[in-house]
């Protein structure tokens, strides 16, 4: 419970937390510097009072509440005061530690994560330098490879430049050259026309031929004198042999073009057979090209009579021939491609027969292996549970320990969360609970007051009526210490009417009713007045209050605290309330 | 695929055949080649500046030795007739009837014409200070055709009338002259006021038949198709280009394949005048066909062979293990062939890299592209070379249009010819050796002769039953066992 308090207060105030140590510091510092020398000499029987003052204000300064007051009286201390003052110090101060251990911690990973960004920083930044290197040096590559790529441009530029120049040297030079020859030639023949003169010319080595005697021509005739004649012989000689040569050209290309036909008309005659063939089994098809065929029959029989007529090279028959093949060949195509179709057709129709028939069969197939799969399952199921019951027969307690155990933890984890919430359905009973006895104790404050109001007014009344009024014994009572109240109301019980006359006094003053310890008092009055009706709640508390009187008489100041550290569980609710109190 | 070099030396006595100079054949046992044959080879002869041509008919064998000409029989190899030139001989050509023999001597601006049936009979001609870089015999082997020096002109000389008849302005490039197969056209590349011109002949009287400018920068040959009806012209290598005129003149059709770049290197029709191949400088042979003149397809010639069905035969070599008693006096005085190597051909399997010369960018006449190319007699076979893989011969089947064997040699590649009636490719790299190549296979032959004959150039005997091998001073007939072959 408190560390629970303490962790909201650190986050409830965490703002205040970081800044109040500092303040605190700050302002303790001082004197315990001042401590460190002086720390016997802080407090002497001499300067109590000015030890208490100053306390008194820093602890006003840290907002808590004084332990002392002036007013009250001049040399006795609220011990209570002081020791709730110091355990709020010592709780402040633990927080205060406790955050500064967080403020460590927090600090120390802070530290390392910026270490850890810093090294990270320094990483990235050399990353970074080394792309940037690294561009520039593309950056370099690249102007350069540019500078290269325009040098060589320029290079291609020139070289195109250099073979269009070197084009138009040729060129010009191929002329010149031709020119030139051609001068050389005709100075060349000129001199051959010269020497050719001058040899002639020459008398003594003359060209010359000697001959035992003529021979006669190899064909045995005499040589003819050249006249028209023999030259028109000789065209005619000449066009007779063109002419026999383009003769044999032609009857090679006659015996060629007769074995092609030959060829053609096997070609032709398959064709019609197979066609006709065609016919006789698919007379469906008939209808479909009924003029077509009736053209190709006229065709055929055009075709049949120009076979024997091959040969006459006729044009009209060579069409006639080449336009009824081209027919012929049409149909053939046409009818191959409807043969592919139809096999194509067939091929579909078998590839669906095809399908059909597997399709049974799939499903044959399907319903076996379903069958398989099914009894491969209960095949399966049979093996596990075969080996479930292999395997629970010899590990039938392990495994109820382990189930028992699972269940423990189990049940372990439901105790423990319905004990969790007992518990704080509890507190918050108890806060209600406490929240009830301070309104109680509020109004028996109330009521309290209520009855001294009356006894008040009642004793005013009963004091009116006697002719004497005494104020010496209210100065006694209150030269009186503050510590001893109590013992003096006790050692006073038996003059009550001089107590109360003290109390009006009391009352007046602001500060009485803070002063815890008014219960006994009120209780005591009570018991004296005989004004309360039920003592049950009370009884207790008085009680204790007499043991602590006892003490009090018997050891004076000092042993004051061990009683109080006994009870410390109901002073601290008592703190508490008194807290929940002044909040209120 | 048979890969295999088994070549023995033996004397052959039961085929013996008996020379004037107890000459005697050597046979080589070609062991398991296709057909089980045998090559026997006769003995060596001398010769010089390589000429050494079988006669058209086939009868004769015609050798120039210095300023002599020696004509043998074929068959028998005995000297027929020795005829004595005025000086060394620098070309030699028989006659298309086999009677005459031109020998011509450039330096001294000569040509000696013998008979083989008139023995007394003579003919000289001298083209006196004017000089002369070439002559040939026309179809009909009644005329021949001088060309001077500076290609002046061309001189036709006729041996039936003495009559001598001038062409001017003759083009000095690869081919410039050609005649039709029949022998009834000739085909001259002319130059005048700095343009191309082709000029067609009846060979037969020299009548201009056509006369024709062509659309070429700078013609460097023309070619006959087998047929004689079109003329194939194409550009010199600056320019990738060529051109198929009719006989009568009319501009067929123009191919190009590409520009800038060094274009043309070779030409060659199929006997069938059906393809004409066009080697180019960029290591490709390009197929046009005879109706259209398209590109039907074209051949590369890669470095790395991979992904084809083609059969790679590396020629791979191996010294004969010397023992210790091979060492002694008689062994080494015996055979040079001791230090010869023996080869055989591997076939390699794919991929394949073949050896690759890099060609020098700074000279003229890059060694790259495809030079030569020759169709098999049957037009089935096409062989190639590409000039910077020197050591490969390349065949492709022109039936699937694709490469069908790839021959890599031991050293670079000096001739290959077509058998003129079989599938079978004859070559020569420069060594003692005879490579020839088959669709059934391909053997390399040592040729069996002392003093380390190396085979500079080879070509076929018309029959195909034999070839003529040419070193650099010798001569050697290696006859194919053609009774088996054709088994």
């Amino acid at each position: 419970m408190p560390e629970s308090s303490l962790v909201k207060d650190i986050h409830s105030s965490s703002t205040e937390c970081r800044a109040s140590p500092l303040r605190q510091f700050s302002q303790s510092s001082l004197p315990l510097h001042r401590n460190s020398y002086t720390l016997s000499t802080f407090c002497t029987e001499h300067n109590v009072q000015e030890c208490l003052s100053h306390i008194n204000q820093e602890m006003s300064s840290l907002g808590l509440p004084p332990i002392w007051t002036e007013s009250a009286s001049n040399s006795e201390l609220n011990v209570v005061a002081v020791l709730n003052c110091m355990y709020d110090l010592i709780q402040l101060h633990r927080r205060g530690v406790r955050t500064l251990e967080n403020m460590e911690v927090e600090q120390l990973k802070s530290s390392s994560n910026v270490d850890y960004l810093q090294l990270t920083s320094t990483r990235l930044k050399e990353q970074l330098e080394l792309s940037k290197r690294e561009n520039t040096g593309l950056l370099e590559r690249e102007r350069q490879l540019q500078l290269k790529v325009k040098s060589l441009q320029n290079c291609l530029k020139n070289e195109k430049e250099e073979v269009q120049k070197l084009q138009n040297i040729i060129a010009s030079r191929a002329s010149q050259y031709n020119h030139e020859m051609k001068r050389k030639e005709r100075e060349f023949n000129k001199l051959k026309e010269r020497l050719n003169q001058l040899l002639v010319d020459k008398k003594e080595k003359k060209q010359a031929i000697d001959v035992l005697n003529s021979i006669g021509r190899a064909d045995g005739k005499r040589s003819l004198w050249k006249t028209e004649k023999t030259e028109a012989k000789h065209e005619g000689e000449m066009y007779k042999t063109l002419l026999s040569d383009y003769d044999t050209r032609q009857r090679e290309l006659v015996l060629e073009n007769a074995e092609l036909r030959k060829v053609l008309q096997q070609m032709k005659k398959d064709m019609v057979s197979i066609l006709s063939s065609r016919k006789q089994t698919l007379k469906g098809d008939k209808h479909e090209d009924g003029c077509i065929q009736a053209d190709s029959e006229d065709e055929e029989e055009v075709f049949d009579s120009s076979t024997g007529s091959v040969d006459l090279y006729c044009v009209y028959a060579r069409e006639k021939l080449t336009n009824s093949i081209r027919l012929q060949w049409r149909r053939l195509k046409s009818h191959v491609e409807r043969l592919d179709s139809q096999a194509s057709l067939a091929q579909i129709g078998e590839s669906k027969n095809s399908d059909a028939v597997p399709r049974e069969t799939h499903e044959e197939e399907m319903h076996r292996l379903k069958l398989e799969i099914q009894q491969c399952k209960d095949f399966i199921q049979t093996q596990q549970q075969l080996l479930q019951q292999q395997l629970s027969s010899p590990c039938d307690e392990e495994t109820a320990s382990l189930l028992s155990d699972c269940f423990m933890l189990q049940e372990k984890e439901r105790l423990r969360e319905e004990w969790k919430t007992l518990e704080e359905q509890r507190k918050i009973f108890e806060r209600e609970r406490r929240n009830f006895t301070e309104a109680a104790i509020r109004l028996s404050h109330e009521r309290k007051a209520f009855e001294e109001d009356r006894a008040m007014w009642l004793k005013h009344q009963f004091l009116n009526l006697s002719p004497f009024a005494d104020s010496k014994k209210s100065q006694l009572s209150k030269s009186k210490s503050a510590f001893l109240i109590s013992a003096e109301t006790e050692a006073s019980a038996g003059s009550a009417p001089e107590k109360l006359i003290k109390c009006p006094s009391d009352t007046t003053s602001p500060t009485h009713r803070c002063v815890p310890p008014t219960s006994p008092y009120t209780a005591d009055l009570c018991r004296t007045l005989c004004l309360i009706p039920e003592n049950s709640s009370t009884k207790p508390k008085t009680k204790t209050e007499h043991a602590e009187e006892s003490s009090v008489f018997c050891n004076g100041n000092v042993p004051v605290q061990h009683k109080r550290w006994n009870n410390s569980k109901d002073h601290s609710s008592h703190t508490l309330t008194r807290e929940k109190n002044s909040s209120i | 695929m048979l890969t295999f070099i088994h070549t023995q030396k033996k004397r052959e006595n039961n085929n013996e055949l008996h020379f004037p100079e107890g000459k005697t054949l050597q046979t080589v046992d070609v062991g398991r080649h296709s057909c089980e044959s045998k090559m026997n080879f006769s003995e060596v002869f001398k010769q010089s500046n390589q000429l050494c041509k079988v006669s058209p008919d086939g009868k004769y064998l015609a050798t120039c030795v210095q300023y002599r000409l020696v004509v043998r029989d074929v068959s028998t190899l005995q000297i027929l007739q020795l005829y004595t030139c005025l000086d060394q001989i620098s070309h030699m050509e028989w006659s298309s009837d086999s009677l005459f023999i031109l020998c011509a001597m450039y330096k001294r601006g000569l040509v000696q014409v013998w008979s083989l049936e008139q023995p007394d009979w003579h003919c000289k001609i001298d083209e006196g200070s004017i000089g002369l870089v070439s002559s040939r015999w026309s179809p009909d082997g009644r005329h021949i055709l001088n060309t001077t020096e500076f290609h002046l002109r061309v001189t036709v000389w006729s041996l039936c009338t003495k009559a001598v008849s001038y062409i001017k302005y003759p083009k000095a490039c690869q081919k410039g002259i050609d005649f039709s197969r029949d022998g009834c056209y000739m085909a001259l590349a002319e130059r005048r006021d700095c343009k191309d011109y082709v000029s067609v002949f009846v060979c037969d009287d020299w009548h201009l038949l056509r006369h024709f400018e062509t659309e070429t920068q700078d013609l460097a040959g023309l070619e006959w198709s087998p047929n004689g009806c079109v003329l194939a012209v194409w550009d010199s290598c600056l320019e990738y280009k060529v051109l198929l005129y009719s006989l009568d003149g009319r501009l067929l059709s123009t191919y190009s394949a590409y520009e800038w770049s060094l274009g043309v290197k070779s030409v060659t029709w199929s006997p069938s005048s059906q393809f004409l191949a066009i080697g180019s400088y960029d290591e490709k042979v390009r197929i046009l066909n005879h109706i259209t003149w398209k590109k039907i397809t074209q051949f590369d010639h890669p470095a790395a062979i991979n992904n084809t069905k083609a059969v790679v035969y590396k020629e791979v070599e191996k010294r004969p293990a010397v023992g210790s008693d091979d060492l002694s006096l008689h062994n080494i005085t015996i055979g040079t062939t001791l230090f010869n190597t023996q080869s055989k051909y591997e076939i390699c399997p794919l991929p394949v890299q073949i050896p690759v010369v890099k060609p020098d960018p700074d000279r003229a006449n890059p060694k790259i592209g495809v030079s030569t190319l020759a169709f098999s007699s049957d037009s089935r076979y096409l062989a190639t070379k590409n000039d910077n893989m020197a050591s490969v011969v390349w065949v492709w089947d022109m039936q699937k249009m694709s490469l069908e064997a790839v021959l890599e040699q031991t050293s670079a590649i000096r001739c290959f010819q077509w058998d003129p009636r079989r599938p079978r490719l004859a070559l020569c790299t420069a060594t003692t050796k005879l490579y020839l190549w088959s669709p059934a296979g391909c053997v390399s032959v040592q040729v069996p002769t002392e003093g380390g004959f190396q085979v500079q150039s080879l070509s076929w005997h018309c029959s195909g039953d034999s070839l003529i091998l040419l070193g650099k001073e010798q001569l050697c007939l290696c006859y194919m066992d053609t009774d088996q072959d054709e088994k």
